[in-house]
């Protein structure tokens, strides 16, 4: 029974010690990360903040712009649609068209021009139609997305078509 | 080739450019004395630590912070918009607190075990600038919230300036940017706390370490008597090393904890016209200096008085910063004796001081 005298139980014994120290070691390895992970992730969820708070603004489906209806014919309106810019335009003949200003090509912003009744991309040459933005010429791949315009006395709701 | 070969050729592709072989050797040479005070060996290790942590949790808050008229809206922001901002900007107070208290341990663990005698006066003197620009790192912090009680502690702290007779006031309005503290000043604080400082403080601290690795930790007297035989070293690397990095857990560990639990505040946004609030004192760092002068002042009247007082304090630093070219000899004679007299008298003017100035807030 004396483990000092007695060779072969040491012989045995050491695969277990082996184990045991394996066994430590990886636990001390999962405390480690989990340590380095508990300092990494209010590091991670700080610097993300402005993202998420974006996040929150592109939840946005409807918007109202107060005093708009008196927007005269033929012109343009910018706005904010959630947290990307979007266009209101009065047209001529009266009708009233709202889309979004975000060029499908690249993500530049869009401007619709009166005289050539066209919404014109000054990135890349991009053309859409104002009436229903549909991408016309140059490389925009789709066309632009149209909001619901409902025009009342006090403004302009805008919402998801 | 196998994995370790690719190892093997490229630390000597390194090795051969860099003489990394020559930089482990000094390194496996390189011993710390083991006696009943080794304790007191960390904490220089403590204060790197927590410089180290100063300038990860200063960059995070430079990412939302914004100097100017616009500096108490963003920290307000950072303080309760922004996920856990409120944490980063806690354990960056926090730090800094902990960081001028490990530096204030090891000034006067080195004081006390005559760690500035020669060879070292430099890295006595080196650290005595790092602590002097450690105190400025954390009266220009102070102010960078702009509240409140950042405001009055600007503006009391730059009334000693203004005090030194002749050039005073043109010090102070340089520092404050005009005869009042105002977005001026946080702007130029701002400037100084994260460029002009650490454009000091980091060279300062490399030489400072420097030395340390020349000279290596100094044993107190009482060791240096022992024959060679009896004194006892622990190899640096690992032992030491482990030891030491084990010290920064602990130090990580009680900075969590206390920027968890007890979370830095943010006061009211500073308004000129408002009265100071009730209870408004300097941080704890500053309490002694302050009351030390505010004292003197009492014993010493008058506009005289106040000048008589500073030069007094300031004679004071100057023995304190000097002290390795007084007290030079091997031995425990009668220089030594007086040094050591002089740093308990300053230990106990420092505590008996903060003591009083905790006492007499209103």
């Amino acid at each position: 029974m004396n483990e000092q005298t007695n060779p072969a139980a040491n012989i045995i014994e050491e695969p277990g010690e082996r184990n045991t120290r394996r066994a430590f070691l990886a636990a001390a390895g999962i405390a480690g990360l989990a340590y380095t992970a508990a300092l990494a992730y209010p590091v991670y969820r700080y610097l993300a903040s402005p993202e998420e708070m974006a996040m929150n603004a592109t939840a946005v489906t409807e918007v109202t712009l107060k005093d708009a209806q008196k927007l005269p014919l033929g012109s343009v309106l910018m706005y904010k649609f959630g947290r990307s810019p979007a266009l209101l335009i009065h047209h001529e003949d009266g009708r009233w068209i709202s889309m979004t200003a975000v060029c499908t090509h690249l993500g530049c912003t869009v401007q619709y021009e009166p005289q050539a009744d066209r919404i014109h991309c000054a990135c890349h040459g991009g053309v859409y139609n104002p009436y229903t933005g549909a991408n016309v010429s140059g490389p925009p791949p789709k066309p632009l997305k149209l909001f619901k315009v409902a025009v009342n006395d006090t403004g302009v709701n805008v919402s998801l078509a | 080739m196998t994995s370790k070969t690719v190892a093997s050729s490229v630390y000597d592709w390194v090795d051969e450019r860099l003489g990394l072989s020559e930089l482990a050797a000094f390194a496996r040479h390189k011993t710390v004395p083991v006696h009943s005070q080794s304790f007191w060996y960390y904490w220089g290790g403590i204060s790197l630590f927590l410089f180290i942590v100063q300038c990860f949790t200063g960059v995070l808050l430079l990412v939302y912070y914004r100097p100017g008229a616009d500096a108490y809206e963003s920290v307000r922001q950072i303080t309760f918009v922004m996920n856990f901002g409120w944490l980063i900007r806690s354990a960056h107070a926090w730090a800094a607190s902990l960081m001028i208290f490990s530096i204030l341990v090891h000034m006067f663990s080195v004081y006390f075990m005559k760690a500035y005698r020669k060879p070292r006066e430099l890295g006595w003197l080196s650290g005595m600038a790092l602590l002097g620009v450690a105190s400025v790192f954390g009266f220009s912090g102070y102010l960078l919230p702009m509240d409140e009680l950042s405001y009055f502690a600007t503006k009391v702290g730059l009334q000693i300036p203004s005090a030194i007779p002749g050039i005073g006031e043109a010090i102070a309005n340089m520092l404050r940017g005009g005869p009042d503290v105002s977005d001026f000043t946080v702007q130029r604080f701002f400037a100084l706390h994260v460029v002009v400082l650490p454009a000091i403080f980091v060279p300062l601290l490399g030489f400072h370490l420097w030395l340390v690795q020349r000279y290596g930790n100094a044993a107190p007297p009482s060791e240096e008597a022992k024959p060679a035989s009896e004194r006892k070293t622990m190899p640096f690397l690992p032992n030491f090393l482990r030891k030491d990095l084990a010290m920064w857990l602990i130090s990580l560990n009680i900075l969590a904890l206390l920027a968890s639990v007890f979370p830095w505040s943010l006061g009211k946004p500073f308004d000129p016209l408002a009265p100071a609030p009730v209870g408004i004192h300097p941080e704890w760092y500053f309490m002694s200096p302050f009351e030390m002068l505010k004292l003197l002042g009492v014993v010493l009247q008058g506009e005289a008085g106040e000048i008589a007082g500073i030069l007094l304090f300031t004679l004071g630093i100057v023995l304190w910063i000097l002290i390795p070219f007084y007290d030079r000899g091997k031995e425990f004679g009668q220089r030594a004796r007086a040094a050591h007299y002089f740093g308990l008298l300053a230990v106990f003017a420092l505590l008996a001081t903060t003591v009083i100035g905790y006492w007499t807030i209103r």
